[in-house]
């Protein structure tokens, strides 16, 4: 299929589609609101290549500070994070720097054994996408998920771009490498993309049925606690906060929410307290569907997506 | 447009780090820890004494709490110098008062331009060395030969004024060279304090002989909630405890953790800051299983437990 002339303004990646006034999206048993956890389980080199678009480090080699916390997070905080999740029967959506596969087999083995989804978060959190001709791009995102077939073999569904770093091209390929290896299994949903509280449909160059999964910046613990610098407990009361609201609404029709975590922000010692304490809360309601991103994504091709399409046809493409 | 082919090449790819300097290991995977007489929860509270130069060269980048302003930059100098004439004092009777150990990072220059406070906190705990002031930093591409040169006169500096035998590091703004761990090991430190990647100490390898790594956590830092992510003093006192109690739980469960409490006597030590530290002090206390201890002895206790390959 030819690829459009590329779209500098907007990416065209889907229609406004106001909210209100769209079909009404149900949920598994009925539940108001789908809610995931995405645990980011990452690798930062200490001393990558340099990226011309990018800096990995700012301090020059070695930057010991935000390696040794990352590090934590590995050494330390997964286990404390896996627990809590264990406790509050939530699945893990892992989003994977698969080199860690390779570096920490570990901590694969303990959530395979725990049935948790592995998506591709790329190979390293320090290479960025920044720079790659798109027979690069496409290499890496191939070999990102051969790598998480190979240690778990999981057919990769989902995809957040290595350090939120994008082309124009990252979800198009994305979507036909998934094809290319999985058939249908494979390939069917981006984390990339944070315009709506409900699954949307994804124009592709492939025509593909594609989703965005709303994932949230705003929930994310690292946007939280670095860049916003919230406070551990205030970050617990957003939790709630944004639960409340998606709960309410998802009585009319049925929401998406995501806490994307890290193992080296939330599962720090003076942090997990008011993260579990939110969990407790959330998964404490009726009407939850405690989810993964592949189901959510599953669900919503299988029973949502033709309608949504069809409401939007007008102004798609 | 295309990157270089090293950008899609992993060399490093395989079992383990990316390194050389320690193994991978989970801290759950481990053999648990025993700290004396039964205590779950080791306590390791370091107090930085600092001196920021007026003339701060910023090469190749300024200290944490470092001048900000046009030379003479008055106020951030006198403020940081607050924390070595009244502060630190503060937190001196905070700590003894409730026979609390510590130990004091210094920076090497500081036992030149302060001996009588040199003097004191000596005699109040242990000895570490901090670089020789906070605008000379250990980074990398750095001379080597300057870099062996600081490191010399900052441990012969403090062990001379203190009479200790010196063996812990904290590197001003906790950066390193590539070649500091060699440095400090041929300069006869035993420890170094500055990767926070663990709540215990691990062993640290150098190509001049083996190095323990004690871990001071930046996360619940005075400076870093306070002055970086602008936290109020009531927060930094929740998460601190809440940091406490979380490591004194999963002791009783899994096996001896570290709590290490990094407090600067500029910052904590103002008039009311300095009630939030008593506050904090007085819940750890509180705690069943606690241990204050200075981390030499932390060292020597967790390395008495090792297995000896």
């Amino acid at each position: 299929m030819a690829a459009e002339p590329v779209k500098k303004e907007d990416p065209g990646y889907y229609d406004y589609w106001a909210y209100r006034n769209r079909p009404r999206i149900t949920w598994p048993g009925g539940a108001r609101i789908a809610f995931w956890v995405a645990p980011n389980i990452e690798f930062y080199e200490l001393n990558p290549p340099a990226n011309p678009f990018r800096k990995a480090w700012p301090q020059p080699y070695p930057a010991i500070q935000g390696y040794g916390i990352r590090d934590y997070g590995n050494r330390v905080g997964h286990q404390r994070q896996m627990e809590v999740l264990d406790r509050y029967g939530i699945r893990g959506s892992i989003s994977l720097s698969t080199a860690l596969c390779d570096h920490h087999p570990e901590i694969i083995e303990r959530c395979a054994e725990r049935n948790w989804e592995f998506f591709s978060h790329g190979i390293y959190n320090t290479r960025y996408t920044y720079g790659m001709s798109e027979e690069q791009e496409r290499e890496m995102i191939r070999d990102s998920m051969e790598s998480i077939h190979k240690h778990t073999g999981q057919k990769c569904a989902g995809y957040l771009a290595p350090a939120l770093s994008h082309s124009e091209v990252t979800l198009d390929l994305f979507a036909e490498v998934g094809t290319e290896l999985f058939g249908d299994e494979g390939g069917l949903y981006t984390c990339d993309l944070f315009h709506d509280d409900q699954p949307t449909p994804i124009h592709l160059r492939s025509g593909k049925r594609f989703v965005s999964v709303p994932y949230s910046l705003e929930m994310n613990d690292t946007i939280a606690f670095v860049v916003n610098k919230v406070s551990p407990r205030r970050y617990g009361q957003m939790l709630r906060d944004c639960f409340d609201r998606l709960y309410a609404e998802g009585a009319e029709s049925g929401t998406v929410m995501c806490i994307p975590t890290h193992n080296y922000q939330v599962s720090c010692p003076h942090r997990l307290r008011a993260f579990e304490e939110a969990l407790e809360y959330i998964t404490g309601h009726s009407d939850v569907w405690v989810s993964t991103g592949r189901a959510i994504a599953q669900y919503y091709l299988d029973h949502h997506y033709d309608s949504s399409r069809l409401a939007t046809a007008g102004e798609s493409s | 447009m295309s990157l270089d082919r090293e950008h899609l090449e992993y060399p490093q790819r395989t079992y383990g780090m990316d390194h050389q300097r320690y193994d991978w290991s989970m801290l759950s995977d481990r053999k648990p820890v025993v700290w004396p007489d039964g205590h779950k929860l080791a306590l390791w509270i370091n107090v930085s004494l600092q001196h920021f130069p007026l003339n701060q060269r910023g090469i190749p980048f300024p200290p944490p709490g470092g001048m900000t302003m046009p030379y003479p930059d008055l106020r951030h100098f006198t403020l940081r110098d607050y924390g070595n004439r009244v502060g630190i004092y503060r937190v001196l009777d905070a700590l003894t008062s409730r026979g609390m150990q510590a130990s004091f990072a210094v920076n090497g220059q500081l036992a030149q331009r302060t001996p009588e406070l040199l003097r004191t906190v000596a005699e109040a705990g242990e000895i570490i060395a901090h670089g020789w002031n906070m605008d000379s930093p250990h980074y990398g591409g750095m001379d080597k030969e300057e870099e062996r040169q600081l490191i010399a006169q900052t441990l012969g500096s403090l062990r001379e004024a203190s009479g200790q035998a010196v063996t812990g590091w904290l590197s001003p703004g906790r950066n390193e060279s590539e070649n500091t761990p060699e440095l400090l090991a041929e300069c006869g430190v035993a420890y170094l304090c500055d990767w926070v990647n663990d709540d215990l100490p691990y062993p640290f390898a150098t190509d001049a002989g083996p190095l323990t790594a004690l871990p001071l956590t930046t996360e619940i830092e005075d400076r870093f909630v306070l002055q970086n992510n602008l936290h109020s003093e009531d927060s930094w006192v929740e998460q601190v405890c809440d940091a406490c109690d979380l490591l004194h739980e999963e002791a009783s469960r899994e096996g001896g953790r570290l709590l290490s409490l990094s407090l600067h006597p500029w910052l904590v030590g103002q008039p009311h800051r300095i009630g939030k530290l008593e506050t904090i002090l007085d819940h750890l206390q509180s705690k069943d299983g606690v241990w204050s201890a200075t981390p030499g002895d932390i060292v020597a206790c967790w390395q008495a437990q090792q297995d000896t390959k």
